[in-house]
């Protein structure tokens, strides 16, 4: 083909920078590379959480944004989950009542993942807290 | 017809290299006020728009004086706006764009901006304003790039292009009249709440566009072989005098109706301008070049010796440009502000961060004309000798 | 390539984007209207008269006579700061304020009064977001993140505002502020009960909305040892707000742009 030093030199860098998160995360060892420990609550209170494991992995982001939506611009504060237990919608006073210690378990997941939610520049975490 | 823009002589890209330049100090210095917060710049409690919404302001005037030689050319069959009109054109979309990138930098949270085309509020003129600057550039983009290919191709541009350049007469208008209506509808700020805002809009874009229009003109003369014509900027300088009569005449109403009626609410921003309140006299010397340059101009636009000269028209097209920059840049915008509503005066100027950003989107937009004007004159050159049927010889 | 290839895939991208604007139209369809309609309802000598004046509609007076805001004291400014995680960044370029004192003459600039009475001459005015009936700040957002609720209070919705600070060039009485960078660093005490807020969004005083959704008064008016704070429903003929501003003159500030505030200073 014409051309071919530039085409194949170029298509090696383009692959190259294309795989770059995995080599990346392969050669610094990151946490990524770790699944995820969550910690959870002891639970010595028996407290259930606000819906089942499978569906907050999967949901918890459509929950909280359906509970933003109702607090903030529906002035609802009250949440019946299915078992027709009450709870408050928020995310710090009833979310982080429990699950107190966000590096052990909300960034597990996260850091795993690769996201990083803003929602807590805004959203108090008690462990931030303590160390203010 | 891109590659075009990749053939040019030194000169062309070591103009491109320096704009570069540019654009990466100013993207650094975002990524700074990204970082940072826009406390970076000099923007306050008091003053919370500043030079990215007055740029904003000033462009969205020049990518709405396209209209200025598209509508003699199509409207009136008047031929010798016939090399212009692209270059109008092509101003237009680089202009819409600086505008975008200069709202985008003044945004608190610029992740967010889907949030107007999500949640649509159509009481809010913000929101008619980003839906009239969006629908101005598809507009143009789709009429540069059909009537082009079509000159590049040397055939007639389609019959179907005809009436969306139409379209975009009254859309021109439009855009600036939306943007007077940002600031002309806020009770709070009786320096911006007057009727006239919008006309004296119109009438400083209508001035201040097409001169940049001669000012490439007749710079292109220079380092190209295009030529627009003198019967086009014979032209463009009678359109501008019209404009720059009617913009002088629209400020000197503003003044007269703030001033006699005396309310200090109306005149107090206008003391603000010309003569400072309390040792805050930041904005004076410019409103004064301000209007030292529009007047030369009137005297130079008048007279028909000294406009039809071009060595003379350049300059004072170039004072009319710096005239209304400052004018609708710094003097609108910022003084809505000073005195606050509390009647305190508390001034504003800009951080070096902001000016930064601010050149790198103006080097941007030069960027981009620089690329179109390359490829429209490239087109028009190498089909010069061919004769091509005109799309305007259907009657209006 | 071939005529039959280009016109496939144009129709195929007109396609997707056909769909793509019926999913996104008819999902928000119907929150939209809703919303468009409810942030234009106000209160007017008509309405006020029908059967929607049941409706509450909350307001303040604040009692001049009764402020000691010139001895110096600051317990409303301080007590909402402290609830709200109001940052305070020791300089007035990037100040975020909820509530704070104005002098006479700037807190009221349409009474123009060379010879004031003694009281009001020094007084300091204590200004707040003025949750107006008739908002210029939600009429000019773009995204509805400053919106009226029903209840009259003008909220704030962080998670949607975009910073265009369009809000603050609309408001007359200079109520709301910017978060010019960022304020976690400039919270004296965090209230955990309370989000802090990020860089680039607009905040304001909203009547503290949570605490009447959970039956409190509004911090300030809580925290006023002088009594000076009265908050209720101005619907209600037997509110307090009510009953004082039947046996007291009151103003407001700047009526006659008709934003309607809802703030009544005795004076």
């Amino acid at each position: 083909m014409y051309d071919s030093g530039k085409i194949i030199t170029g298509l090696i860098i383009f692959v190259g920078l294309f795989t770059a998160p995995v080599w990346y995360n392969l050669i610094e060892g990151k946490a990524a590379m770790n699944k995820p420990s969550l910690s959870l609550p002891n639970n010595e209170n028996q407290n259930e959480c606000v819906a089942g494991t499978e569906t907050m992995i999967a949901d918890h982001m459509i929950i909280l944004n359906t509970w933003r939506n109702d607090v903030v611009r529906n002035g609802k504060r009250n949440y019946y989950n299915q078992n027709h237990k009450i709870f408050e919608m928020s995310l710090t006073k009833t979310c982080f009542n429990c699950h107190t210690n966000k590096s052990h378990f909300c960034d597990q997941c996260h850091n795993y993942a690769g996201v990083n939610p803003y929602c807590f520049g805004c959203h108090n975490v008690p462990q931030n807290l303590e160390n203010k | 017809m891109f590659e075009y823009a990749l053939k040019g002589n030194k000169r062309y890209w070591a103009w491109l290299l320096i704009l570069t330049g540019i654009i990466a100090a100013g993207f650094y210095s975002y990524l700074h006020q990204l970082n940072y917060g826009l406390g970076i710049t000099g923007m306050s409690r008091n003053v919370s728009w500043g030079i990215y919404i007055a740029q904003f302001t000033f462009i969205v005037g020049i990518a709405a004086s396209a209209v200025m030689v598209v509508l003699p050319y199509y409207l009136h069959n008047y031929k010798a706006f016939s090399k212009t009109t692209i270059l109008g054109e092509f101003l237009a979309i680089p202009s819409v764009i600086m505008c975008m990138l200069f709202v985008f930098a003044d945004l608190g949270q610029p992740s967010r901006v889907v949030n107007i085309f999500l949640y649509p509020t159509l009481h809010s003129i913000m929101f008619w304003d980003v839906v009239s600057l969006s629908g101005y550039l598809i507009l143009n983009v789709i009429i540069t790039r059909v009537t082009l290919s079509a000159e590049h191709n040397s055939i007639a541009p389609p019959k179907w292009i005809r009436p969306i350049i139409i379209l975009s007469i009254p859309w021109a208008i439009s855009i600036h009249t939306v943007t007077a209506f940002l600031f002309s509808g806020l009770a709070g700020r009786p320096f911006w709440l007057t009727a006239i805002l919008a006309p004296r809009f119109l009438a400083s874009a209508f001035s201040a566009g097409p001169s940049l229009l001669v000012i490439f003109c007749l710079i292109l003369k220079r380092l190209t072989s295009f030529d627009a014509g003198e019967n086009a900027i014979k032209k463009l300088g009678v359109i501008i005098t019209y404009a720059m009569c009617a913009n002088i005449f629209f400020i000197l109403m503003e003044i007269f109706t703030a001033f006699y009626s005396g309310i200090p609410d109306h005149v107090s921003h206008f003391q603000y301008l010309y003569t400072g309140i309390d040792g805050n006299v930041k904005l004076v010397p410019w409103m004064w070049v301000s209007a030292i340059f529009s007047i030369i101009s009137l005297i130079l636009l008048l007279t028909p010796k000294l406009r039809n000269n071009n060595k003379i028209f350049f300059f004072t097209c170039l004072i009319i440009f710096l005239s209304i920059w400052i004018d609708k840049g710094l003097g609108l915008v910022i003084t809505g502000f000073i005195p606050t509503a509390f009647g305190k005066v508390i001034e504003y100027s800009p951080t070096f961060t902001e000016l930064s950003i601010s050149a790198g989107i103006w080097a941007f937009g030069l960027f981009l004309i620089t690329i179109f004007y390359k490829i429209a004159l490239s087109i028009k050159n190498s089909t010069s000798s061919v004769m091509i049927k005109e799309v305007t010889t259907v009657n209006v | 390539m071939n005529k039959g290839r280009r016109k496939f895939i144009k129709l195929a991208g007109l396609a997707a984007f056909g769909i793509a604007t019926e999913q996104i139209v008819s999902s928000k369809a119907q929150s939209k209207a809703t919303e468009i309609i409810s942030n234009r309802g106000r209160q007017t000598k008509k309405s006020l008269n029908s059967a929607s004046a049941a409706k509450v509609r909350l307001a303040m007076v604040v009692d001049l006579r009764k402020c000691v805001s010139q001895n110096g004291c600051t317990k409303c400014i301080d007590s909402c700061n402290k609830e709200h995680n109001v940052p305070d960044f020791g300089e007035t370029k990037d100040e975020v304020k909820w509530i704070w004192k104005e002098p006479y003459e700037g807190a009221f600039m349409d009474q123009e009064n060379l010879y004031m009475k003694d009281q009001l001459k020094d007084k300091m005015v204590p200004v707040f977001c003025n949750n107006c009936d008739n908002p210029p700040c939600v009429e000019v957002c773009p995204t509805q993140a400053t919106y009226k609720r029903d209840d009259g209070i003008v909220m704030m919705d962080w998670h949607r505002c975009i910073g265009c600070r369009y809000c603050m060039a609309a408001c007359p009485y200079g109520s709301r502020s910017f978060n010019w960078r960022d304020p976690r660093q400039f919270i004296k005490e965090v209230n955990p009960n309370f989000p802090t807020r990020t860089k680039g969004v607009v905040e304001k005083c909203e009547f503290c909305a949570e605490r009447i959704d959970n039956g409190l008064p509004p911090a300030c008016v809580e925290a006023c040892s002088a009594k000076a704070l009265v908050f209720g429903n101005i619907n209600d003929p037997d509110s307090e707000v009510r009953k004082l501003l039947k046996d007291n003159f009151s103003v407001r500030r700047k009526p006659g742009l008709g934003t309607g505030p809802e703030i009544y200073y005795l004076v």
